[in-house]
């Protein structure tokens, strides 16, 4: 497949304007006579369906949650950021692009990274204008603190919760638009199926979770707003219903799947303690601002600490090694999350982790409350401090907190063009469904910044002109063959799940494959480990479909059957991360191939041979996809190898 | 740890429920109360019995899905926590735990443990936003908002939705889930102009949802998850009367 990325010519600060005076428009008038449906109501989701309804289009908004506010970025913690120079510290739209660009290992595409920057600052103006309570200063103007892989203080943010102050600011803009009738709203419906018919997206088949009716919405436009696959990994920050169904099902009827492999393993969450564990939870990447992170000097300190002989506070300054701020004078605790992730793994796997499980490595804020006092320290990251001692059982103002990584993000998604569309016209993808902005590796404060951006300044853009190619008239009923089709296939997977009635639950599978891909293609890999999980997630799949275990009925509330239908879409995914890590002879942020590093232990790139986008297509049931490039041009920045010494 | 459960069972919104009664073993005192159900619900599903549905996600209390009456408290014994964030060190070895739904008129059960709290987002539909459409917003420091009205906006804007509130209240009130929006915005220059309005319609549909009155006995900030204060509905009478008092609308 020829991919077309439609990136505009000109000088790259010039490309988002001149690309936007060259979109055609659809007149006020017309609006009202497209209906556009949007997946997801997390701040891509909400955003752009509350932006495109003011613009005057029809738009339907799906949501597997009771309400649209429970949406995942409710949970994003640290902050957004944004090229606004408040502080007068040398910020630009460019060092913002720049700082994204090196941080995302020189994998993803300069223009839509550099348009990422510059709308930056009008998501901050927006969320303001909307009631968005950020944090400030005394004089009344808003405060900033600093994130990983910046030398700037850029991030804006509100206490701990800066995830859930924007999410309720779309969802009170959405709110406004179901109000005035614009939006139809359509809680807990699941996207099951995307309906394609002539080479366009007519619209989707969705599943009533209340009552298990399966529905068909037409529409001119399809937004996947469906956030990332992080729970093919069973443990994740994720909340425990996201998932990759709508996307994947997306990618069987031939959206490509770009860069599956890029995955991010975010350094700060709490350590796991059971088997019986459902979730990870992550502490802000902003309290690496003002916490230290080490492990003992030697091997021997450990043990003693596992063994509960000595406590962390017991040691002497000299007999602990700040190990980041040992090997990145420079950057020092704020270096982008892989590097702190790997150097994490690296000091534990040499026996000098911490906690019962030696998986730990200490946060410690002993000094920062000696220099600020704890007031202070209360003040920027209390409620993360109270969150932590509920979990852990420990209070973080005494003893060190424990962290260690976790799967958090997903950098890879759907291949989408310049105009966020998939290669299926009028399917478009937003946010973190999409792979385009964070390259190999993403930046603290730029998810909530991309899904914003997509959704409050891009598509409202980039969809009118589709629209205004296709015409008002080329829509398909919902009795057409194609949505009965579709319907029908819906239905047929359902029964076989349910049909199977195996002796294994549901979460077992899930558990398992979590592990495969955490063991074998989590924060370092091999082509020895890829090559044997593999095999292990293709037996499981064979498994899963002979003797998974769904009880219960599809025209009822059926949580297991919800679960088996994502565990095996994940099931199919986790396989192609694993061909996609295969596939990539190099290491680059997230992706750590062990044959490929320097010999300080740093991601070694190949930008001879990979500095391309791999974008997957399906190409059938059990059949192997079928890989497309799309080669990454960079005119304004310069490759070199990332260095945060 | 050992643990005997009597958990609210109901097949749907129509069929009567009743309280049936479980026992785990083996549970860790590290667990959380959900991923205890986790447990129970595997071991049912073993038995080829249909699992507990219960509304959850983040698993961190910020998503505000999870709603469980436990041993007669919405959340269970903790304070500012969610269900979630309740850990099984809370209980003792040999403990009997009562689990049911939030029960309000206006949050009809669905099955077992979930409700339906779309009367939360019908209220905020009713007026909890700042009328302002993307693209017209001016440069987010033209108008200094004063630290401590910014930290009191916070304060109120941390509410996650989860009826905690309404579930604890002998009367079913939602003032507090209402009055935390109202106040919210009445407090930001950004939601000063449509104030009035604001709290007159978000009022005027709580009341049509079926929620009950306020007797201000203060139970709702007691249990809230969030711990937001009995100061937003004090500001939100305030807002509501100074509204009807001066009106536009005749």
């Amino acid at each position: 497949m020829q991919l077309v990325s439609k990136t505009p010519e000109g000088p790259l600060a010039e490309k988002w304007s001149r690309h936007k005076f060259g979109l055609k428009l659809v007149n006020p008038a017309n609006k009202r006579k497209y209906d556009i449906i949007v997946v997801g109501t997390g701040l891509a989701g909400a955003s752009a369906a509350a932006s495109l309804a003011e613009l005057g289009y029809n738009v339907k908004v799906f949501t597997f949650h009771d309400s649209p506010r429970r949406a995942h970025s409710i949970a994003a913690q640290g902050g957004i950021n944004a090229a606004k120079n408040y502080q007068n510290d040398g910020d630009s739209v460019f060092r913002l692009f720049y700082d994204t660009i090196k941080g995302g290992d020189y994998r993803s595409r300069e223009a839509n990274v550099h348009r990422l920057a510059e709308v930056s600052v009008s998501i901050i103006d927006q969320c303001v204008a909307q009631g968005v309570p950020f944090a400030r200063e005394y004089g009344g103007l808003l405060a900033n603190r600093s994130f990983g892989g910046a030398q700037v203080s850029r991030t804006f943010y509100a206490r701990g919760q800066t995830g859930q102050q924007l999410l309720l600011g779309a969802y009170s803009a959405l709110s406004r638009q179901v109000a005035n009738g614009k939006v139809k709203l359509f809680t807990r419906s699941e996207m099951l199926d995307l309906v394609v018919e002539g080479g366009k997206t007519r619209g989707i088949v969705t599943r009533n979770l209340l009552t298990g009716k399966i529905e068909s919405h037409s529409g001119h436009a399809v937004l996947l707003c469906t956030g990332g696959y992080g729970n093919v990994f069973y443990l994740s920050t994720n909340a425990m219903n996201s998932n990759v169904t709508a996307a994947w099902r997306a990618h069987k009827h031939g959206a490509l799947f770009a860069n599956p492999c890029y995955t991010q393993i975010h350094p700060t969450c709490i350590p796991v303690k059971g088997d019986y564990q459902s979730k990870l939870t992550l502490m802000s990447e902003s309290l690496r601002n003002d916490g230290r992170v080490w492990v003992p000097k030697t091997q021997e300190l450990a043990q003693k600490i596992r063994k509960g002989e000595l406590k962390p506070t017991d040691l002497k300054e000299e007999e602990r090694d700040y190990f980041l701020e040992r090997r990145y004078p420079s950057f020092g605790n704020l270096v982008p999350r892989d590097v702190a992730s790997r150097n994490a793994k690296y000091v534990c796997d040499e026996g000098r982790g911490v906690s019962k499980t030696g998986l730990a490595v200490y946060l410690d804020f002993a000094d920062a409350i000696k220099r600020d006092g704890q007031k202070t320290i209360e003040a920027k990251y209390g409620n993360l401090f109270e969150m932590y001692e509920k979990i852990v059982d420990d209070n973080p103002y005494k003893t060190p907190m424990m962290i260690y990584p976790a799967v958090h993000y997903t950098m890879g998604g759907l291949w989408v063009d310049y105009n966020l569309m998939t290669t299926i016209p009028g399917l478009y993808a937003l946010g973190e469904a999409n792979f385009s902005d964070h390259g190999a590796n993403r930046l603290g404060a730029s998810a909530l910044m991309q899904g914003l951006a997509d959704g409050y300044f891009v598509i409202p853009y980039t969809v009118g002109d589709y629209l205004a190619t296709i015409g008002q008239n080329d829509k398909l009923p919902v009795d057409a063959p194609a949505f009965k089709e579709a319907e029908q296939r819906v239905t047929d997977m359902t029964q076989k799940l349910l049909n199977i009635k195996g002796t294994k639950p549901v979460d077992e599978y899930h558990r398992a494959l979590g592990l495969i891909i955490w063991d074998y293609c989590g924060m370092s890999r091999t082509a020895e480990g890829l090559t044997k999980a593999k095999k292990m997630v293709q037996e499981l799949k064979a498994d899963f479909w002979k003797n998974v275990r769904v009880l219960g009925d599809g025209d009822e509330v059926n949580q297991s059957l919800e679960m088996a239908g994502r565990v095996a879409d994940f099931i199919e995914l986790g396989e192609l991360m694993i061909d996609d890590a295969l596939n990539r002879d190099e290491s680059c942020g997230g992706h750590f191939r062990e044959e490929y590093q320097t010999e300080e232990g740093e991601a070694k790139r190949d930008d001879a041979n990979f500095a391309y986008v791999a974008a997957w297509e399906y190409a059938g049931e059990n059949q192997p996809e079928i890989l497309n490039k799309e080669e990454l041009v960079f005119e304004n920045v310069k490759l070199t190898q990332r260095s945060y010494k | 740890m050992k643990i005997n459960l009597k958990v609210w069972r109901q097949k749907n919104s129509k069929t009567p429920g009743k309280l049936v009664p479980y026992t785990v073993d083996n549970i860790s005192p590290d667990m959380s109360f959900l991923e205890m159900f986790d447990v129970l619900n595997g071991e049912l599903s073993h038995k080829g019995e249909e699992s507990i549905v219960f509304d959850h996600d983040c698993r961190e209390g910020i998503c505000g899905s999870c709603s469980m009456y436990i041993n007669g408290r919405a959340h269970g014994p903790q304070t500012g926590a969610t269900t979630c964030q309740l850990h099984m060190r809370s209980f003792a070895d040999g403990d009997t735990i009562v689990v049911e739904p939030w029960r309000a008129k206006a949050f009809p059960v669905i099955k077992d443990l979930m409700v339906d709290r779309s009367a939360f987002d019908r209220v905020i539909q009713s007026g909890g936003y700042v009328s302002v459409n993307t693209g017209s917003a001016p440069d987010a420091n033209e108008i200094p908002v004063p630290r401590e009205i910014s930290d009191e906006a916070m304060d109120a804007a941390q509410c996650i939705g989860c009826g905690a509130c309404v579930a604890a209240c002998k009367n079913a009130s939602a003032m507090l889930f209402v009055s935390a929006k109202v106040s919210h915005l009445a407090v930001l220059p950004q939601g000063h102009a449509e104030h009035k309005m604001r709290a007159e319609r978000m009022v005027a549909q709580m009341d049509l949802e079926g929620f009950g009155a306020c007797s201000f006995t203060g139970a709702c900030s007691v249990e809230c998850p969030k711990s937001i204060s009995l100061d937003h509905i004090a500001r939100m009478n305030r807002e509501y009367l100074g509204a009807k008092l001066t009106t536009e609308n005749v």
